[in-house]
């Protein structure tokens, strides 16, 4: 179960905001998540809580196919990315990484920062305040399985035959 | 029926077709890297219990985006690839000496005519300009690829992007592009390929078209894709050391949706902050004071685009108070350019001419904007904060608008009749 306090950032959050550029010379991934979210919020990666979920309007990820922005995100704590829609690459990039991106239509109205967030990715629920109950996008089956594998790299070791 | 990215993902799939929405696994023809995202690819490939990329001579890494190193950070990141590279025996590497991995890709000979590429940097749609399925990865996907040479794909819907008639004087592919993202929006093309036809493509060069690809992910593409013609395989001549095999559309081929762009009729356009669909014409934001002006770029550091800046900026001086900073794609450019006297023109008008590398593009390498500051660059994206202060403002144009501006010091139309 994915539980956390949401972080809404409205529409367009590209990975220039992620994760700036200047940043992208990094390989620690801790390192990285000190910087999470530097382009829109500096203060980010200071208040953020484990489990905590960044909640976006249209095309979350725009931009880049850094890797680093999910990677940031992920080791600054975050648990789930979800948004109305999201940019390909960094759609694939966190689900690799065993990061949840869910797609819910209206979610970046429905969800306001500071909310408590409840993620039930096998009934396919967000829980909001432990009152109103939405519902994301299936994920797809096959990205499913790389997110219980915990990312493609566990997955790809462990399903070498199939690959 | 079938388009020219469906037909390229079913050859390398194992399919006699493919149809959009299906998930097929495909044999992966090349695959490169520029620094900043390729040491983390092999850490994520040795996460997959996988030692040793599954083919020496078709993977590649690149040091382009920062170069020379500018701390110490970078500096142990090249050297971490160049050890990985050696370690690795990959047949291409490619140091500070080359340049914007989407330039260097091509010359080298490595893009060709219905192959399947994929690299570790969003721009990798540039590829689809000679007739490739090629498309930008993350690193844990680039780890995958280079350890098994495979990777799964989607197979995307395909718009077709038509433009028909002469462009006007000064005005290029950047403007059809531009104008392209502003009617479709920056996720207008999400999970889809772009497919450029009609007269305006089949006049462009090669390299003009791979502005047009490059920027299709500035639209959420997956890829763009120019079909190859004569164009196409002269410059790959003496290049590609193989054979291959063209690969096109069907008449009948399925399009989600078709935007039509009259090229005789178009204007320059300019992206203006923060966001690469905010397109206006250049009439429209011309008096706009800007402080650096940027050419080069993977969208616009070739030749040809220098050429056109030089021809505009020859015997005048840049305004004094923008700074012109001008990178070369390559070391191919570079070294064309300096041959043909480009680099001295613009040297003598006052423009700082740099090594080839991603320069000023992503805002972290040289040429940062400080707070309050407004840039004007060609390259492909001008996000709150990309170029440097997230206080400073980006704007995005061609060469030859770029060029206008830095003799006056704003944002002027380059059709302007003293030019």
């Amino acid at each position: 179960m994915i539980r956390g306090k949401a972080w809404n950032y409205g529409d367009d959050v590209n990975t220039d905001f992620i994760l700036p550029g200047i940043y992208l010379e990094l390989t620690d991934p801790d390192e990285m998540g000190r910087h999470a979210m530097e382009g829109i919020d500096p203060e980010f990666a200071e208040k953020v809580q484990p489990g905590d979920v960044v909640v976006g309007g249209r095309n979350f990820g725009l931009g880049s196919s850094r890797e680093h922005a999910p990677i940031a995100l992920k080791h600054a704590g975050v648990s789930a990315v979800i948004a109305e829609g999201f940019a390909r690459i960094f759609y694939r990039n966190a689900t690799n990484l065993g990061l949840p991106a869910l797609e819910c239509p209206g979610v970046s109205r429905e969800i306001e920062t500071g909310d408590t967030v409840e993620v039930d990715l096998a009934k396919g629920t967000i829980v909001v305040n432990g009152a109103k109950t939405l519902r994301f996008t299936p994920v797809p089956e096959f990205m499913m399985e790389i997110l219980a594998a915990g990312g493609l790299r566990e997955y790809i070791k462990n399903n070498k035959a199939d690959w | 029926m079938s388009t020219v990215a469906e037909k390229i993902l079913a050859a390398h799939s194992g399919h006699e077709e493919v149809h959009p929405g299906e998930i097929v696994k495909a044999d992966i023809d090349f695959a490169f890297m520029p620094a900043l995202t390729a040491a983390i690819a092999f850490y994520a490939m040795n996460d997959m219990d996988i030692e040793n990329v599954w083919d020496r001579e078709r993977v590649a890494i690149l040091l382009d985006h920062i170069a020379p190193a500018t701390n110490i950070t970078n500096s142990s990141l090249h050297k971490e690839c160049r050890e990985i590279a050696r370690m690795q025996g990959l047949r291409h590497f490619y140091d500070i000496n080359a340049g914007v991995c989407h330039q260097v890709i091509p010359e080298k000979g490595h893009v060709y005519p219905g192959m399947l590429m994929v690299g570790a940097d969003s721009h990798t749609c540039t590829h689809g300009a000679f007739g490739a399925f090629a498309t930008g990865i993350g690193s844990t996907d680039m780890g995958a690829a280079i350890g098994t040479g495979k990777l799964w794909f989607k197979v995307p819907e395909t718009i077709r992007v038509n433009v028909e008639g002469r462009l006007a004087p000064n005005v290029m592919s950047k403007d059809v592009i531009l104008e392209a993202a502003g009617r479709l929006g920056a996720d207008g093309a999400t999970y889809c390929s772009l497919e450029f036809t009609g007269s305006t493509v089949r006049d462009m060069t090669v390299g003009a078209r791979m502005t047009l690809c490059n920027m299709a992910i500035e639209l959420g593409a997956k890829t763009g894709i120019v079909e190859p013609d004569d164009k196409t395989f002269t410059f790959l001549e003496g290049r590609v050391g193989h054979s291959y095999t063209p690969v096109y559309s069907d008449a009948d081929a399925l399009y989600r949706e078709t935007l039509e762009i009259d090229g005789g009729a178009l204007e320059p356009r300019v992206a203006c902050p923060h966001a690469v669909d905010n397109v206006k014409p250049v009439t429209e934001v011309a008096g706009t004071a800007v402080n650096q002006v940027f050419i080069g770029s993977c969208t616009n550091g070739r030749l040809e685009d220098l050429e056109a800046a030089a021809e505009i900026m020859k015997g005048k001086r840049v305004h004094p108070d923008v700074r012109v900073i001008v990178t070369p794609a390559s070391y191919e450019v570079y070294g064309a350019a300096n041959r043909r006297g480009i680099i001295k023109t613009l040297m003598d008008a006052g423009s700082v001419v740099c090594n080839p590398s991603c320069s000023v593009c992503f805002g972290g390498n040289h040429g940062i904007l400080a707070p309050g500051e407004v840039g004007l660059s060609t390259s492909n994206r001008n996000f709150r904060g990309r170029q440097g202060s997230t206080e400073s403002q980006v704007y995005l144009c061609s060469p030859v608008t770029a060029a206008a501006s830095a003799l006056t010091g704003v944002i002027t139309d380059p059709r302007e009749a003293w030019l």
